[in-house]
């Protein structure tokens, strides 16, 4: 046992590292994510891996996976959080894509994987409905089969950036009188551009715009969009699920996310000295990072699990929950540590104008918006209560 | 990166593993700790037999070559059976001091007793008024001629009782919480002039108070340099806290399985009350905890070897983080056993009270934290 990298590990990070140093556009920085940033500049570092292609290095190597050990993509991972790059969206590369090389027909496999890639097609996810949330298999949206093509009517809800989106996964219902609510959904591809569909932006929190509302009027879509079996989609649901719970822990960001929270700490001042040599806080700040110490070691032996073949089971679950908890005291903390800064409405200021003199110091900018916005880790891709059921069932058996 | 096991360490695993199923169920073990001695001696025996008292020792110097992770696959069996008997005193704290600092006549003088079991070694370095501060002494060792000459008053000096000898703390030169001037003597707990007060602790094993009244040490029972030695004691500590986290682990994996199954088999308002989602989360939120506390065991114990900021980092993140857990754990188990946690002749107490105590060893929650923080401002 040891947590050393093997020397050719470390050869690997210097070359993952001069490659990121190279050719990371310069301009785009998770630091910076706007409302206002185009699609184009969302998967401009995609684009360039894709052309490396490093831009899927989790999918196996005949469909332009990397062949990366776990190791290795842990180490992608941290070298690319260095720099806070904006990495390519799941909704592709990890979410939809496994879907289709392992439940999809070649047609499919040809038809979608190559744009997934490239990081050309935009995807989005059509799960969640207003009556749907985590008993997610109650969802309403129906597919009715009508010679050559499906008839999908409904609503979802959540969807993530769909105002980019080419093409979108959906869970529909194929048999409402199947015995169980699970078995009459299927999984189905359709491209965002059919007629019928309706995106509309949801207003969250934190002011911004990343989900939305998006409403389905008798679209037709060929059958040939069915994704595996008519009626399995749960199976294929389920599968994607597991594969979104993995890397959800992100520990990388949240060590960079340590050291900039120090870095405010040590520029704040409190009773004529910095909030950093305050103990109360100092206390704080250690114990998140203690937490996060923890998380990664578990991270660790999860990939080391995962090297020696067995694939990462219900304690990546575990993963999900500690690790979103850490990301939403990381900016809880930043928030407190911006004290009075933390309180004016920056988009507000934003939107009056570029030219107006800034209020307050440029990290506080975004320290309650990201505070808000953080809450919904918790919420999203299986909640943390969802994530507990899944232990007590698959790990205590009860 | 490799998180796995030797196969000869996973050998030891599954003898030791066997060792306390067999010879150490509940029954047996409360027995042994009501008795008058507290301890078995036999389970030491066994202990010397399968080599693990030479574990830490060099081959050269009569031992097995072992290692931290070693210790960690021992403790954590220790920990599953609540086991009592003093190997971190004798086998991570002496010999480390050994191993560490030793010189060869005192590895010839001490180590073949450790390893064959005939003796035992007690470290006594905390005092009534020094908290978990380890330069905070007033037991004092001054230089007489060709002697020291001890006095002081040592606290709950853990496994003394059975104890041939004593690792002493004490300060040769400096006032008290001074870095400098600490010297560390190792005594024949039988020298003239010391006195002890023998009790049992809440956890089930026995403890004493040690008096030093004009203890006269040779000069060579001196362990590594005359008022130079906090550096080497931090590390012994810190040895400690890794051995003694594995052990937290192990008791903590027992409670949490003790409680999922009696939730399993208790029921109440006509089901087992392990059906109740508001139960389940708690058992699976004491469950991440186990999870996170291994993680850190092993971070504690794999760093050991690094420089000294990273492996004083490492220890100190750990006894935060089990010491939590531990808490969090032994406090849970209790509540979902209901009143019948609360008797004695359940084992699910016992795990309590030595998850309970685990956290005051070697310093708690609260200094561990503040060391972090004064670690992580350096």
């Amino acid at each position: 046992m040891n947590l050393e990298f093997s020397p050719e590990e470390q050869a690997f990070r210097n070359e993952v590292r001069a490659f990121i140093e190279e050719n990371y556009p310069k301009q785009a920085s998770a630091d910076s994510l706007r409302d206002d940033m185009s699609a184009e500049e969302l998967v401009a570092w995609h684009k360039i891996l894709g052309e490396k292609g490093w831009s899927v290095p989790a999918w196996p190597e005949q469909y332009g996976g990397t062949g990366w050990t776990p190791t290795q993509r842990y180490i992608w991972g941290e070298e690319n959080a260095r720099v806070n790059a904006i990495m390519p969206l799941p909704f592709g590369v990890s979410m939809v894509g496994p879907v289709i090389y392992t439940f999809g027909n070649e047609a499919q496999k040809e038809q979608h994987l190559p744009g997934i890639r490239s990081g050309d097609v935009w995807w989005c996810q059509g799960y969640s409905e207003p009556g749907a949330g985590s008993d997610l298999a109650s969802l309403k949206t129906t597919a009715v089969r009508d010679g050559d093509h499906y008839v999908i009517n409904g609503q979802k809800t959540w969807t993530t950036l769909a105002q980019h989106a080419d093409w979108g996964f959906f869970l529909c219902r194929t048999d409402p009188d199947a015995a169980k609510p699970q078995e009459g959904i299927s999984f189905i591809l359709v491209d965002m551009k059919t007629p019928g569909i309706e995106v509309r932006p949801i207003k969250l929190i934190d002011g911004g715009y990343e989900v939305n509302e998006t409403w389905l009027t008798d679209v037709r879509v060929p059958v040939e969009n069915l994704i595996g079996e008519e009626n399995k989609g749960w199976t294929y649901a389920k599968f994607l699920l597991a594969h979104e719970r993995s890397g959800i822990a992100g520990v990388a960001r949240s060590k960079r996310g340590v050291e900039q929270l120090r870095e405010i700490a040590k520029s704040e001042v409190l009773d004529g000295k910095p909030l950093m040599q305050d103990f109360d806080f100092a206390r704080k700040v250690s114990q998140l990072e203690i937490d996060l110490a923890a998380l990664e070691i578990t991270e660790l032996r999860t990939l080391a699990g995962e090297q020696a073949g067995r694939g990462p089971g219900p304690e990546s679950s575990i993963l999900k929950i500690k690790g979103t908890e850490i990301q939403q005291r990381l900016t809880e903390l930043a928030l407190e540590a911006v004290g009075h800064y933390g309180t004016p409405y920056y988009r507000a200021v934003a939107d009056a104008g570029s030219n107006e003199y800034p209020i307050g110091p440029d990290y506080a900018q975004h320290s309650a918006g990201s505070y808000f916005n953080m809450r919904k880790t918790s919420i999203y891709g299986g909640s943390n209560e969802i994530q507990r059921n899944i232990i007590t069932k698959m790990i205590l058996g009860l | 990166m490799d998180f796995n096991f030797t196969d000869e360490q996973t050998m030891v695993r599954d003898s030791l593993s066997r060792l306390v199923r067999e010879n150490y169920d509940f029954d047996t073990r409360r027995a042994a700790i009501e008795s008058e001695s507290g301890w078995r001696p036999e389970i030491w025996a066994q202990l010397a037999e399968l080599g693990l008292l030479g574990m830490p020792f060099s081959e050269a110097d009569g031992g097995f070559g072992g290692g931290a992770i070693d210790s960690l696959i021992v403790m954590e069996e220790f920990g599953k059976g609540l086991v009592v008997e003093p190997f971190v005193p004798t086998v991570v704290c002496a010999g480390g001091f050994l191993k560490h600092a030793g010189t060869d006549a005192q590895k010839a003088e001490h180590i073949g007793g450790i390893v064959d079991g005939s003796r035992i070694y007690a470290f006594a370095y905390a005092e009534p008024r020094g908290r978990y501060d380890l330069a905070d002494l007033e037991t004092t060792a001054k230089r007489d001629g060709e002697s020291y000459v001890l006095n002081g008053h040592k606290a709950v000096v853990i496994g003394a009782p059975w104890a041939s000898h004593l690792i002493v703390t004490a300060r040769t030169s400096g006032e008290r919480r001074d870095r400098d001037g600490i010297s560390v003597v190792v005594v024949d707990k039988s020298a003239d002039g010391i006195v002890t007060r023998d009790y049992p602790t809440v956890d089930g094993r026995r403890a004493s108070e040690v008096y030093f009244e004009n203890v006269a040490v040779p000069a060579d029972a001196l362990i590594g340099e005359e008022g130079n030695a906090l550096p080497l004691i931090e590390l012994v500590a810190d040895e400690a806290i890794a051995a003694l986290s594995a052990e937290a682990c192990g008791a903590m994996k027992v409670a949490h399985e003790m409680t999922v199954e009696y939730s399993r088999q208790r029921k109440q308002f006509g089901t087992p009350i392990g059906k109740f989602q508001v139960l389940q989360h708690r058992m699976v939120d004491m469950f991440t905890e186990y999870e996170q506390s291994v993680s850190m065991a092993y971070l504690a114990t794999l760093r050991l070897g690094e420089d000294e900021h990273v492996r004083k980092l490492a220890c100190a993140a750990a006894k935060v983080r089990i010491g939590q857990a531990a808490h969090h754990i032994g406090q849970e188990a209790i509540q979902i056993h209901g009143g019948m946690g609360m008797t004695d002749e359940l084992a699910i107490g016992h795990y309590f009270k030595r998850l309970t105590v685990y956290d005051s060893e070697f310093g708690n929650v609260d200094h561990h934290m503040k060391r972090h923080v004064a670690l992580s401002s350096s």
